[in-house]
């Protein structure tokens, strides 16, 4: 019964949002009042509608109801409760009403907070995001209804993948979705723009926040996919610039873009038509991703032909908007008034630089992901762009983009001295050299590339550094000065520093395990001692041993470092009940230095078992690095400048940020 | 196949985790075992390269040397064979390409086919310098071209106004 409600829910959501769809723009069109005003209430009902539709499914799932046939395909009654829950949107069906859920919200959100939004604008912006939940609705509802009942119902379950059942896991697609569907409203707030033919800083400071919302929860959401795929895929691979990464690394790239432009465009008034083109882009490549995931054409073009009900909708409701958003775009962005006139050496000018490097290096992600469908679709031709083509492109792209980044905050607005710039970066440039000749004499092995990589992280990492040293005058006035500047500082300034410098640790994380990692491959018998980057790894044997869904073998690894011992680690082999299938677990020690990271393999006729023992060096910092992006994000966001719905002063210009 | 795929651990995983259900499969990361690795280590090294460039092809995107496939155990093995044979890199390539085609190199070779992926990053260069330079530079030229070009009379009325002053003037 709950089943069927929410089911009916689902069906009046969509009801609802056609009406949000219609009303609130024809109101705009007419300048009638009431009418703009129906959308907030029905942006209200609709996220209610949905979110009731959301928890019937959960709780179908929590309850284990196998006569739901969704329920029946993913879940099984063996798993633990956080599995059960995670498992509603571990399958297409289910994800896809999380989707709109998230979708839903962001409507809601503007609904509720933006009571200080031109009505008109408010208008446009909630029926262009209803029409995005009108279109995914109808997707739900013609072609993947996780509502469907079976008939007789199945005595249990057929399982929720078990790689999935991991806690990175569970929470890796909700994020990934905010992230996603988040650059939604600054699509709606596109269209919204160029529906009204104007747009002025207000819009940007509208559509900042909800920007940077979004692109903190798709960062932590590829970090936590990435992370999960180093410990749990067994051989501590953490990026493999596979069709489903790149799928989401590409709003990624674009959405960074976007948060820089819309900067400019906040600030100064600047690249306004840019950052609009942007704001459709990125929402375009989210919906690309989705048809990309959706549909199956990445496992094969035929795949997609035999069953293509569901690629062929996603790809028309890719197509509908992006094009429709794009061919809009071609028809208005002339009326939008151009601002702000700025030398190419400027604060704008390195923001500009940002975005050209960000976007050349997104095409190229796009062109790597899409070039192999596109060659096989129209010659036949089956090639492989894999990761080694990425690496030889993206990285190098990459590079200037790095070493231009520390200039950037430290440039003026309009006109910078690129000379003065440079002098505030004198400290940060030689620990950097100092970084290199130390990681080069250090290292006698590795690619000689590495400890240029590491000197480029610590530019980053130092540049960022240096800006907010500069800015509390650290040094050239007396120090509780400079404590008074800091304390000072507004949070936007820290959330930049914090941001950058969680680059420059993502890309020392990537140099040192991509350029020092080293592993060893081995038979061994209990007893054994096996020394890998300085520490010894005596295996003490393996014995069975029973989880809540699965069986295992538990191989035990007494780790110790000069004699001292240090850890001790269990790899383990598992095979789960339902589906029957096997995964391992590695064991991880994580020092200062990097990780041991050990992976118990099959036993042998004689008795030895296959074991691998890798040493990541530096991992860790990837995924700080990335947490530290996030949390700079979040103190950016928290700027009463920047907070969602704080109230806008009218008639008062944005108080300025000092660039000096 | 389709057995084999799903036997196979595979990162299709991550797709699953969108949502594919349990349609694929993963588990078992084992890949290079103990008993293919050469004991030259030389060539082991070698040998590690060249899988690493080598598509796995019941996989999804994922190198011989990550997978744990029984083909990609072949193709391990079989470069291996050729390598101890005294095959040099690009011998064992070809070899494994003559056999399974270009579809098995993850780094695409340079074609006619492949021209525009591999010149992509240049072009889209290419197009945001030209971009750059005309939004940067009409700014400075805007002035006098926003000036109302003559009409075809006043050209000619000025034409011959230049050439009185000449002929005055001479």
């Amino acid at each position: 019964m709950i089943i069927e409600f929410g089911h009916f829910a689902l069906i009046l959501a969509l009801l609802v949002a056609v009406a949000q769809m219609i009303v609130p723009a024809w109101g705009a069109h007419m300048r009638d009042e009431r009418l703009m005003a129906f959308g907030a209430p029905a942006a209200v009902a609709q996220v209610a509608l949905v979110l009731i539709a959301f928890l019937s499914l959960m709780y179908a799932y929590v309850t284990s109801d196998f006569s739901v046939a969704n329920v029946a395909a993913n879940s099984h009654s063996s798993k633990p409760l956080i599995y059960r829950i995670s498992g509603v949107w571990g399958n297409h069906e289910g994800s896809m009403v999380l989707w709109v859920l998230i979708l839903a919200i962001f409507g809601a959100a503007v609904a509720l907070f933006g009571r200080n939004l031109p009505a008109s604008l408010k208008a446009n912006v909630l029926s262009v995001q209803s029409s995005i939940a009108v279109a995914f609705l109808l997707f739900i509802l013609l072609t993947s209804n996780p509502f469907e009942r079976l008939d007789p119902a199945p005595f249990d379950g057929r399982g929720l993948n078990p790689i999935l059942q991991d806690p990175a896991l569970a929470f890796h697609p909700p994020f990934l979705y905010m992230g996603y569907v988040g650059f939604s409203l600054a699509f709606s707030f596109a269209i919204a723009a160029l529906i009204e033919g104007r747009t002025d800083a207000a819009w940007a400071r509208w559509v900042r926040p909800w920007t940077l919302l979004a692109w903190m929860c798709l960062t932590i959401g590829i970090a936590m996919g990435s992370w999960w795929a180093y410990y749990e895929l067994g051989w501590g691979g953490w990026w493999f610039w596979d069709p489903v990464e790149n799928a989401s690394f590409m709003p990624w790239l674009a959405g960074t873009a976007l948060l820089h432009s819309a900067l400019v465009m906040e600030k100064r008034e600047a690249l306004k038509v840019w950052t609009i083109l942007l704001a459709i882009l990125t929402f375009s490549l989210s919906l690309m991703g989705t048809f990309l995931v959706r549909s199956g054409v990445l496992s094969s073009v035929h795949a997609f032909a035999v069953d293509p009900e569901r690629g062929v909708f996603v790809l028309a409701i890719m197509v509908l908007f992006t094009g429709g958003g794009l061919a809009l775009f071609a028809l208005r962005a002339r009326d939008l008034a151009q601002g702000g006139v700025f030398s190419p050496i400027s604060r704008e000018g390195s923001l500009v630089l940002n975005n050209v490097l960000l976007t050349i290096a997104c095409v190229t992600v796009l062109v790597g992901t899409l070039y192999p469908l596109a060659l096989e679709s129209l010659t036949g031709a089956k090639i492989s762009v894999g990761a080694p083509y990425f690496n030889m492109t993206f990285v190098p792209l990459m590079i200037p983009l790095l070493l231009a980044l520390p200039f950037g905050p430290l440039m003026a607005w309009k006109r910078a001295d690129i000379a003065a710039a440079l002098e505030r970066l004198v400290a940060a440039g030689l620990l950097s050299i100092v970084v290199f000749v130390a990681a080069f004499a250090v290292t006698e092995r590795g690619p000689w590339l590495a400890p240029f990589g590491f000197a480029i992280g610590v530019w980053v990492m130092a540049g960022a550094l240096s800006e907010t040293a500069f800015r509390i005058k650290l040094g050239s006035v007396p120090l509780n000065e400079s404590v008074r500047r800091l304390t000072n500082l507004p949070r936007s300034a820290f959330g930049t520093m914090l941001a950058h410098f969680g680059v420059g640790l993502m890309v020392c994380g990537i140099v040192g395990t991509t350029g020092y990692k080293s592993e060893e491959i081995l038979l061994m018998r209990p007893g054994e001692t096996k020394e890998i980057a300085g520490y010894a790894l005596t295996f003490r044997g393996a014995a069975p041993s029973k989880g809540p869904n699965y069986t295992e073998t538990i191989g035990a690894f007494d780790v110790t470092r000069n004699g001292a011992p240090v850890t001790h680690l269990e790899p383990s082999k598992r095979l789960y009940d339902a589906p029957p299938q096997p995964t391992s677990e590695a064991g991880i020690y994580a020092a200062w230095t990097g990780d041991l990271y050990a992976v118990l393999g099959d036993q042998q006729p004689d008795g030895a078992f296959a074991v691998r023992f890798y040493f990541h060096p530096l991992v860790r910092c990837i995924w700080i690095g990335t947490l530290i992006m996030f949390l700079g994000g979040a103190i950016s966001l928290s700027d009463r400048r920047l907070r969602v719905g704080a109230p806008r002063r009218a008639g008062r210009a944005p108080v300025a940020v000092p660039a000096e | 196949m389709k057995a084999r795929m799903a036997r196979t651990r595979t990162r299709y995983a991550l797709l699953a985790a969108f949502a594919i259900g349990a349609a694929v499969s993963a588990g078992q990361a084992h890949a290079v075992t103990p008993q293919e690795i050469l004991p030259d280590k030389a060539l082991e090294h070698r040998a590690r390269e060249i899988s690493g460039g080598l598509r796995c092809l019941v996989c999804q995107n994922q190198s011989i040397d990550d997978s744990d496939a029984p083909l990609a155990h072949d193709l391990r093995v079989l470069v291996r064979e050729r390598l101890t044979a005294g095959d040099s890199d690009q011998q064992v390539r070809d070899f494994i390409v003559a056999r399974y085609g270009e579809f098995v190199l993850l780094k695409p070779p340079f074609s006619a086919e492949t021209l525009l992926l591999w010149f992509m990053p240049l072009i889209a260069m290419l197009a945001a310098a030209g971009i750059l330079w005309t939004s940067f530079r009409p700014r400075d030229a805007a002035v006098p071209s926003s000036a109302p070009d003559l009409s075809a009379e006043e050209r000619a009325a000025l034409d011959t106004l230049m050439s009185d002053d000449d002929t005055k003037k001479s």
